[in-house]
C-alpha cells in the first residue's frame, strides 16, 4: 500500500461523506460549511493529481470567495431551517433517491467497462509539467486568448446583472 | 504519483455528481439547491483534472479554470436573484415561490 | 505572437459587438441620458454586425488556432441573432417605460447575450461553446428578473436560473467525459475520430449528457418545465429574444457538433433520441396550447412544439434538412418577434392585458395591428405561402429523404392541431365584439419592428429560394 493510495482514500472519504452531509443537513449554514470542507478535500485530490495551480485556485476562488458569498447571503436572509427532508412529498423523494442510486450504479458500471485507463497514457513527467502555473499561463495567454476575452465579458455581464438585481434604484 | 488507476477518481466524481443531482431534486431551499449545483460542477471538475493529469495535457485544467470563472459569475447572479426574491416574498423555499402553476 | 493582424480583421463582427459593450458601459457611466442614447447605439451595432456578417458570408476562416470560425453557417446565425436583437431593441424603447424598468443596462445585457450567441454559433472548440452558452444564459437570467419588484419576474428568473444552472452541470460533466476519452476539446479532431470512438461507451455517455443539457436550452419536451413560467413571467420583449435567438443559438450548437459528425458517414446513433423528443414536443406543445388563454403562455407552448419540428431536422440530419432547420429558425425568429412585439404594444401596466380576451375586437380599433397579428399567426400555423410554411416544408422534405416519413406525417398532424389555437386568436380579433377599450401605447418604434418582421415573413414566404440557396451553399462548412 503506497502513500498515494492512502492519501486518496482519506481525501475521497472526506469528499464523499461531506457531499452527502451537504444534502442531508436541514440547516443551510451547516450545509455550506460541509461544502467548504468538500472543496478542501478536492483541492487535496488535485494536488495528488499534480495539478498545483488548479488546487490553489480551488482554495482561493471556490472555498475562499464563492463559499464566503454563499455564507454571507445565508446569514443575511436568515431563513428558517427546512423541515426534515422526508417529512413531505415522501414518495416522490424516495423515488428520486431510488433513481439516483440506480443511475450511480449504472454510471459506475459504464466507467468500469469503458476502461478509461486504456485511453490515458499516465506519463509522469508530462503530467507534472501540464499542471504548473507556467504551462497553464502560457496556454491561457496564447492559444486560449479568445476564451479568456469571452470570460472577461462574462464577468462584466454578471457584475452588471448583479447590480441591476440588487441595487438599481427605481424612479 | 499517478500510481492508482484513474477509475478511482472517476467513480468518486460520478458519486459526487449524483449526490448533487439528488440534492437538487429533494431539497427545497433555493440556496441549498444552488449549492448542490456547485457540487455537480465540482464533480465534473474532478473528472476533468483527473483526465488532464493522466493524459498529460493541460487542456482539461484550463477548462477547469474557465468553469471556476463561470461558477463565480453564476454565483453572483444567482445569489442576487435569490436576494431579490427574498425581499419580495420573504421566503427562499422553491415550493412556496409558485404563482404560476408548474 | 503567432496571430497576424489579418486574423483580428476577420474577427470584426465579434470585435464590433465587444467594443460596443465597453462603449455602452462608458456611456452608461458618464451620462444620465444613457437610456435615450443606448437604444440607438445598440441598433447601430446590431445593424452593422448583421450586415457585415451576411456580406462576408463566403469568407470562411478558422481563426486563433482553431478556436472560432467566421463565415458560412456562423455568418447566417450571426445575421439571425443580430436581426432579432435589432427588432427587440426597437420594440423595447416604448415597452420598457410601460414595464417600469427603463434601464440603460438592459441594452448592455442584450448586447452581451448576442455576443454569447455569436460565440456559440462560431465555436470550433467545446470550451467556446461552454463560455458562449454561459454568457448568453447569465444575461437571460438577469433580463428575466429585470424588474425586481414584480413577483412574476422574480419567479421567472429563479426558475430559469436554477434549471439553467442544473443543465449546465450536465453539459460540463458530459464535456469532461468527452475530453477524457479523446484528450482534446477541438470539434474538428473529435469529428475525425468519431467513427473510431463511437463504440466507446464513455464517449457516447458524455455526448448524451451534453445533448441532454442542450435539450433544456432548446425547450424540447421532457425538459420543457421551465418554459411556460419563464416566458409568461419575463418582460414581453425579453421573452421575444429568449424564445427566438436563444433557441437559434442552442440549435446552432447542436448543428455544429452533431451534423458535422454525420458528414463523415458514420451511422447516426442519435436519431432515435431526436425522433423521440421531436414527436413528444410537437404533440405535447400543440395539445397543451389548445387550453391556454394567456397569449404569452400559449406562445410558450407553441415554442415547445416548434422545437419539435426543428428536432425532426436533427433526426434526419442530411444537408437538406439541416438547411431546413436554419431556414426555419430564421422564419421563426421573424414570426415570433412580430407576435411578441404586438403583445408588447397591447400589454397594459403590471402584466395586465396579455390574455386572449383582451384582444377581442382588435380589428375595430386597430385594424393594422390585427392584420399583422393574423399574418404572424397564419405564419406560425404554417399556412402557405408564408415563411413558416416553407420552414416546415423543407424540414419535412429532408426527413422524407432520410426515410423518416412517419415523423413527417406526425409533424403534419401536429400542425393541423396547432391551426386551431392560432386561428382562435384571429377569430377573437375579427369576429367578436370588443368588450373593453384597447388603448395601446403609440411608440412608432414598436410599430416599425412589427412592420419589418411582417415584411420579412412575407419576403421569406414569397421568395424562400433566396435564403435557402444561400444556406445550401454554405451548409457543409
Amino acid at each position: 500500500m503506497n502513500i498515494e493510495l492512502i492519501l486518496f482514500i482519506i481525501l475521497a472519504t472526506i469528499a464523499a461523506v461531506t457531499s452527502i452531509l451537504v444534502i442531508t443537513r436541514s440547516n443551510a449554514v451547516i450545509s455550506a460549511v460541509f461544502l467548504v470542507l468538500n472543496f478542501f478535500a478536492l483541492a487535496g485530490l488535485y494536488l495528488l493529481l499534480n495539478a498545483q495551480f488548479i488546487s490553489v485556485v480551488q482554495i482561493i476562488v471556490y472555498a475562499g470567495a464563492i463559499m464566503v458569498l454563499f455564507l454571507f447571503v445565508i446569514m443575511l436572509l436568515r431563513t428558517d431551517g427546512e423541515p426534515r427532508i422526508f417529512s413531505d412529498k415522501r414518495y416522490i423523494k424516495y423515488f428520486a433517491l431510488l433513481i439516483s442510486i440506480f443511475v450511480f450504479i449504472q454510471v459506475s458500471y459504464l466507467l468500469l467497462i469503458g476502461s478509461p485507463s486504456k485511453s490515458v497514457t499516465g506519463n509522469q513527467s508530462a503530467s507534472i509539467n501540464s499542471g504548473t502555473i507556467e504551462t497553464i499561463g502560457k496556454e491561457l495567454y496564447t492559444n486560449y486568448i479568445i476564451p479568456f476575452e469571452v470570460a472577461g465579458f462574462l464577468l462584466l455581464a454578471a457584475t452588471i446583472g448583479a447590480i441591476i438585481l440588487a441595487k438599481k434604484k427605481f424612479e | 504519483m499517478l500510481s492508482i488507476p484513474i477509475e478511482y477518481y472517476l467513480i468518486l466524481s460520478a458519486f459526487m455528481f449524483i449526490v448533487g443531482v439528488t440534492g437538487v431534486l429533494i431539497r427545497r431551499n433555493a440556496i441549498v439547491v444552488f449549492m448542490c449545483i456547485e457540487l455537480m460542477l465540482n464533480a465534473a471538475n474532478l473528472s476533468l483534472v483527473a483526465f488532464s493529469s493522466y493524459h498529460g495535457n493541460p487542456v482539461g485544467q484550463i477548462f477547469v479554470f474557465f468553469v471556476m470563472t463561470v461558477a463565480a459569475a453564476e454565483a453572483t447572479v444567482g445569489l442576487a436573484i435569490i436576494i431579490a426574491i427574498f425581499r419580495n416574498k420573504l421566503t427562499v423555499n422553491v415550493d412556496e415561490i409558485n404563482i404560476f402553476k408548474w | 505572437m503567432p496571430f497576424s493582424n489579418q486574423e483580428y480583421l476577420h474577427l470584426l463582427p465579434f470585435i464590433i459587438i465587444g467594443v460596443g459593450i465597453v462603449f455602452s458601459v462608458v456611456i452608461e457611466l458618464i451620462t444620465k441620458k444613457s437610456r435615450e442614447i443606448l437604444p440607438w447605439f445598440s441598433i447601430l451595432l446590431f445593424f452593422s454586425t448583421a450586415l457585415y456578417s451576411i456580406y462576408t458570408i463566403h469568407n470562411k476562416y478558422i481563426l486563433f488556432n482553431g478556436m472560432i470560425q467566421v463565415g458560412g453557417k456562423a455568418a447566417i446565425f450571426n445575421f439571425i441573432f443580430n436581426f432579432a436583437a435589432l427588432l427587440i431593441t426597437m420594440s423595447s424603447i416604448g415597452y420598457l417605460k410601460k414595464y417600469g424598468s427603463n434601464f440603460g443596462e438592459y441594452y448592455i445585457l442584450i448586447q452581451s447575450a448576442v455576443l454569447g450567441m455569436m460565440v456559440m454559433a462560431g465555436s470550433k472548440d467545446i470550451l467556446m461553446i461552454f463560455l458562449g452558452l454561459e454568457l448568453m444564459s447569465i444575461c437571460f437570467y438577469v433580463l428575466a428578473g429585470l424588474n425586481r419588484k414584480k413577483h412574476s419576474a422574480n419567479e421567472a428568473s429563479l426558475k430559469y436560473f436554477l434549471l439553467g444552472a442544473f443543465a449546465t452541470g450536465f453539459v460540463v460533466y458530459g464535456i469532461a467525459l468527452i475530453y477524457g476519452v479523446t484528450a482534446t476539446t477541438k470539434i474538428d479532431i473529435l469529428i475525425q475520430n468519431f467513427s473510431a470512438q463511437s463504440s466507446n461507451i464513455i464517449f457516447v455517455t458524455g455526448l448524451i449528457l451534453f445533448i441532454i443539457g442542450f435539450s433544456f436550452k432548446i425547450a424540447a419536451f421532457p425538459f420543457h418545465m421551465w418554459v411556460p413560467d419563464v416566458y409568461q413571467g419575463s418582460a414581453t420583449t425579453v421573452t421575444g429574444i429568449m424564445s427566438t435567438a436563444g433557441k437559434a443559438a442552442a440549435f446552432s450548437v447542436l448543428i455544429i457538433t452533431l451534423t458535422a459528425v454525420y458528414t463523415v458517414n458514420s451511422p447516426n446513433i442519435f436519431s432515435p433520441y431526436f425522433a423521440a423528443i421531436a414527436t413528444l414536443s410537437m404533440l405535447f406543445g400543440s395539445i397543451v396550447a389548445l387550453t391556454q388563454d394567456n397569449l404569452k403562455r400559449m406562445l410558450a407552448y407553441s415554442s415547445i412544439s416548434h422545437a419539435g419540428y426543428m428536432a425532426i431536422g436533427l433526426t434526419a440530419s442530411n444537408s437538406y434538412s439541416i438547411s431546413g432547420i436554419i431556414f426555419y429558425l430564421a422564419a421563426y425568429t421573424f414570426m415570433n418577434i412580430g407576435a411578441f412585439s404586438i403583445i408588447s404594444i397591447i400589454e397594459g401596466e403590471n402584466d395586465s392585458r396579455t390574455n386572449i380576451q383582451n384582444i377581442t375586437g382588435l380589428n375595430a380599433s386597430k385594424p393594422m395591428l390585427a392584420a399583422f397579428m393574423s399574418l404572424f399567426m397564419f405564419a406560425l400555423a404554417g399556412i402557405p405561402p408564408l415563411a413558416g410554411f416553407f420552414g416546415k416544408y423543407y424540414v419535412f422534405i429532408g426527413a422524407i429523404k432520410s426515410g423518416f416519413t412517419w415523423l413527417a406525417i406526425i409533424g403534419v398532424f401536429s400542425s393541423v392541431i396547432s391551426v386551431y389555437f392560432y386561428l382562435r386568436v384571429v377569430v377573437f380579433m375579427y369576429f367578436k365584439n370588443p368588450t373593453e377599450d384597447i388603448n395601446t401605447d403609440t411608440s412608432t418604434f414598436s410599430y416599425s419592428a412589427v412592420i419589418i418582421s411582417g415584411a420579412m415573413v412575407l419576403l421569406l414566404g414569397l421568395m424562400p429560394d433566396l435564403l435557402l440557396n444561400l444556406i445550401l451553399s454554405v451548409v457543409n462548412w
